[in-house]
C-alpha cells in the first residue's frame, strides 16, 4: 500500500518542459531585471552607470593615483599602466557572476515559496531564471569592460574566444553549487548563513586583488586547492598576457561541476515533494 | 474528456523530535528513520468521471486544500497515487505571482505564460480576457492600485481564458462582488456544458448544490460520506453541530431520500405535521393555500433555552424559507425534565409548484451551532400542487399588471 511514487520527471522530460515553459522563463528574466530599475528616474541608466564606475575606480585609483603595478611576477608580460586595473577588473567581473549565480540560487527556492506551493510549474524553470538574470548582468558589464579594453588598446585579440569555454565551465560549477545549497537550505536555513561567511573568506582565498606569486612558496600549494584558482588565473592569463588557457589546470572544476551538478540534480529530485511541505 | 482517478491517496508531514534530529537522519546512514508521521489524509479513493463536477466539503484542517494540491501535482502525495488526463486548470489562489509594479496587462501575460502559455497564444486571448474582467482601463494601470476584487477579476479571467479539461476550484471565487462571482459561476457551467470536469472546494453550500453532481465530505482526514450533495451537506451540517459527539444517523427514507438526524438529545422532536385550516394532515398543497406546521417537542432534561427552528427546502435542497422561535420573539426559558409543548406555525404556503421537504432542529440561542438539542432533516416532504395559471419558480408572487 506504501507504494510511494514520485511525479518528478527524469533529465529528459525535465528540459522538454523547461522548453514548454520557455515563454515564462523569458519573461521572468526580463521582468526581474525591469523591477530592479522600474521605479528609478534614470531606469536603464543605472545598470551601465554601475560596471562604469567599478572600471573607473579601480583604473584611477589604483593604476594612476597610487601608481601601483600589479604585485608579483605576473606583471612582466603586462606593460601598460592598465595592468593591474585589468587584472582586478576582470577578476571582479568573474568573482561577481560566480557569486551571483550561487548566492540567488541557494535562495530561489524559498524566495518562491508561494509559487512553488500553489502552482504546478516545471520548478527548475527557477535555477534557469537565476543563469539568465546573472549571465544578462553580466554581458551588460562585460561589454563595457570589452569596450574599455578596446579604447585602450588591450584587446587580447583571438585568445579572448578562449573565455566562452571558461565560462560555460564557471556557470556550470556555480549552478552545479547553488542549486545543491538551494535545495539543503530549504531544509538547513543555516546552509544559506553559511554561505554568505564562507563567500567571504572565499573571495581572499583567491587570487583577485593579489597575484598567487605574491605568496610564501611554503603555502602557495595551498591555494590552488580552490577550484576557482586556476580558473580565474585562466581568465587572468586572457586578458593580461594573453594566451590562450592551459586548459590541463582546469581539471579539478571541471570534475567538480560535473559531480555538483548530477548531486544537485539528484538531490533536488529526491526532495522537492518535501520541500515544498516545508516552504 | 478527463478523468481524475485517486488510489489510496495519503499524505503526511514528517514530524522531527528536533531540529538536529532531520540532520541526523540525513547524516548517518544507519540510524534508521528519526521522524514520525502526522497524517492529514489517508486511504481516500474516489473517481472524478469526465464532464462530472464534484463538490470536497469539510471542515477547516480536514484536508481539503492537500488534497487539491495532490491533484493538481504543487504538492507530492506520501502514498498512493492521481491519475489525470487532459488539460489542467488549478484555482487555488487566485493572482499568485502578480507583481504591483507592473500593469493588469503585464500581469496578465505573466500569469498566463506561468501556465504555459506562448506570448502569442496570450495576445490572442488578451480581448476576451479583458472583456470578461472588466475592469476597464485599470488594466493598464500598476496592479499595486487594484482593489482585491479586481485583482481577483483579472486573475480569473486570466486563469479560465482557456477551457481546460480539468478545472479545480479552491475557494477562490469569494472574494470578488455578487455579480462577478455571478459571472464566475456562468463561466464554470458553461465549461461544464462543454465537458469540462470539475473539482470545487467550497463551503458555500447552495454553490456545491448548485453545480455539483456529488459531493464529498472529508473528516478527519478520511472520506467520510460521499454522494448527493443535498445528501452530503446535510450530513455535514448534523456534523457542525455535533462536533463533540460525532453521533449523526442517517436512514434512507421510503421515498428514497436519505433522512439525517443529530444533537445531544436533551429535547426530542415526538411528531411533526403540516395541517389545513379544519386541522387535518396533508401531504399535498395548493399553491397559496393557508397552511399550519405542527411540532410536538419534549425535554429529556430540564433545558435552560429551547428555540425551535424550520427550514423549507426545494428539490435541490436549496433553502426556500426559514426561521426560528428566537426570530419570533418566543423562545422558552427554564424548562423542567419532561415539559411536552406544541408549535403551531399558521402561513400561507407561497411556494412554486414541485417537492419539498422541511427541516427541523432544536437548539438554544439563535443557531443550531452552539448547542444543538436535536436536528432531524426530510422530517416532512410535502408536494405543492398549482390550480392557478401557469408560472415558473420556487415562490408565488402573483403580480397585478397595468400595461400604458
Amino acid at each position: 500500500m506504501f507504494n510511494t511514487h514520485s511525479r518528478s520527471p527524469g533529465l529528459i522530460a525535465s528540459i522538454a518542459s523547461l522548453w514548454q515553459y520557455r515563454a515564462f522563463i523569458l519573461g521572468s528574466t526580463k521582468r526581474e531585471f525591469q523591477t530592479k530599475y522600474k521605479n528609478s528616474l534614470l531606469g536603464f541608466a543605472w545598470p551601465i552607470i554601475n560596471p562604469l564606475a567599478l572600471i573607473l575606480v579601480y583604473t584611477l585609483i589604483f593604476s594612476n593615483v597610487m601608481g601601483t603595478r600589479l604585485p608579483g611576477a605576473a606583471v612582466d608580460g603586462g606593460s601598460s599602466i592598465y595592468t593591474y586595473s585589468i587584472y582586478l577588473c576582470i577578476g571582479i567581473i568573474v568573482w561577481t557572476l560566480f557569486s551571483e549565480l550561487t548566492s540567488r540560487a541557494q535562495v530561489v527556492f524559498l524566495e518562491n515559496a508561494n509559487l512553488l506551493k500553489k502552482l504546478n510549474f516545471p520548478r527548475l524553470c527557477l535555477p534557469v531564471i537565476v543563469i539568465l538574470n546573472a549571465g544578462l548582468n553580466f554581458l551588460i558589464i562585460f561589454a563595457l569592460f570589452t569596450l574599455f579594453l578596446l579604447v585602450t588598446n588591450n584587446f587580447p585579440g583571438y585568445s579572448f574566444l578562449a573565455i566562452i569555454p571558461l565560462l560555460i565551465i564557471l556557470v556550470a560549477f556555480s549552478i552545479g553549487l547553488g542549486m545543491t545549497l538551494g535545495v539543503l537550505n530549504v531544509f538547513f536555513r543555516d546552509v544559506g548563513y553559511f554561505y554568505s561567511v564562507a563567500l567571504q573568506f572565499w573571495f581572499w582565498l583567491t587570487p583577485i586583488v593579489y597575484s598567487a606569486n605574491i605568496l610564501p612558496e611554503k603555502i602557495r600549494f595551498l591555494i590552488f586547492f580552490n577550484p576557482l584558482t586556476n580558473l580565474l588565473q585562466a581568465f587572468q592569463g586572457i586578458f593580461i598576457h594573453h594566451q590562450w588557457p592551459d586548459w590541463s589546470r582546469l581539471w579539478l572544476i571541471c570534475v567538480l561541476a560535473i559531480l555538483l551538478n548530477i548531486n544537485g540534480f539528484r538531490l533536488f529530485r529526491k526532495r522537492s515533494g518535501e520541500m515544498v511541505d516545508l516552504l | 474528456m478527463a478523468q481524475i482517478i485517486v488510489r489510496n491517496l495519503g499524505k503526511a508531514y514528517k514530524r522531527y523530535p528536533s531540529k538536529w534530529s532531520r540532520l541526523a537522519e540525513w547524516m548517518l546512514p544507519f540510524g534508521g528513520n528519526r521522524h514520525t508521521l502526522n497524517w492529514v489524509l489517508q486511504d481516500l479513493n474516489f473517481t472524478v468521471n469526465p464532464g462530472e463536477s464534484v463538490g470536497i466539503i469539510g471542515v477547516n484542517g480536514a484536508g481539503k486544500s492537500t488534497l487539491l494540491k495532490m491533484i493538481s501535482g504543487t504538492s507530492q502525495p506520501t502514498t498512493g497515487s492521481v491519475e489525470m488526463t487532459g488539460k489542467v486548470a488549478a484555482l487555488l489562489e487566485l493572482g499568485i505571482g502578480f507583481h504591483p509594479d507592473f500593469t493588469g496587462r503585464q500581469n496578465a501575460y505573466m500569469a498566463g505564460q506561468l501556465l504555459g502559455y506562448s506570448v502569442t497564444q496570450i495576445t490572442a486571448m488578451m480581448p476576451a480576457i479583458e472583456e470578461f474582467a472588466e475592469i476597464g482601463e485599470y488594466i493598464d494601470q500598476p496592479v499595486r492600485f487594484y482593489s482585491s476584487g479586481m485583482q481577483m477579476r483579472l486573475a480569473f479571467s486570466v486563469a479560465t481564458a482557456d477551457r481546460p479539461d480539468v478545472l479545480i476550484v479552491d475557494e477562490a471565487l469569494s472574494v470578488g462582488d455578487a455579480y462577478f462571482t455571478h459571472k464566475c459561476f456562468d463561466r464554470i457551467r458553461e465549461f461544464r456544458k462543454q465537458g469540462t470536469t470539475l473539482l470545487i472546494v467550497s463551503h458555500d453550500k447552495m454553490a456545491i448544490q448548485s453545480i455539483c453532481d456529488r459531493a464529498i465530505l472529508l473528516n478527519q482526514s478520511k472520506v467520510a460520506i460521499e454522494g448527493k450533495p443535498e445528501m452530503v451537506m446535510d450530513y455535514y451540517n448534523a456534523l457542525l453541530a455535533d462536533r463533540e459527539n460525532q453521533n449523526v444517523r442517517q436512514e434512507l427514507t421510503p421515498s428514497g431520500k436519505v433522512k439525517t438526524t443529530s444533537g445531544s438529545g436533551e429535547a426530542t422532536i415526538l411528531d411533526v405535521a403540516l395541517l389545513n385550516t379544519e386541522g387535518k394532515r396533508i401531504e399535498v398543497v395548493q399553491v397559496a393555500q393557508e397552511v399550519i406546521l405542527s411540532a410536538k417537542v419534549r425535554c429529556n432534561q430540564a433545558i435552560d433555552e429551547l428555540v425551535l427552528g424550520y427550514m423549507f427546502k426545494d428539490r435541490l435542497g436549496l433553502p426556500v424559507y426559514g426561521t426560528n422561535t428566537f426570530h419570533l420573539n418566543k423562545p422558552l426559558k427554564n424548562l423542567p425534565a419532561g415539559a411536552e409543548m406544541e408549535f403551531n406555525f399558521r402561513f400561507i404556503a407561497n411556494f412554486g409548484p414541485g417537492t419539498y421537504s422541511l427541516a427541523l432542529s432544536l437548539h438554544a440561542s439563535d443557531n443550531h451551532i452552539a448547542s444543538n438539542y436535536e436536528w432531524r432533516d426530510h422530517a416532512l416532504v410535502f408536494t405543492v400542487i398549482n390550480s392557478k395559471e401557469h408560472f415558473e419558480g420556487v415562490a408565488w408572487l402573483p403580480p397585478s399588471v397595468e400595461i400604458k
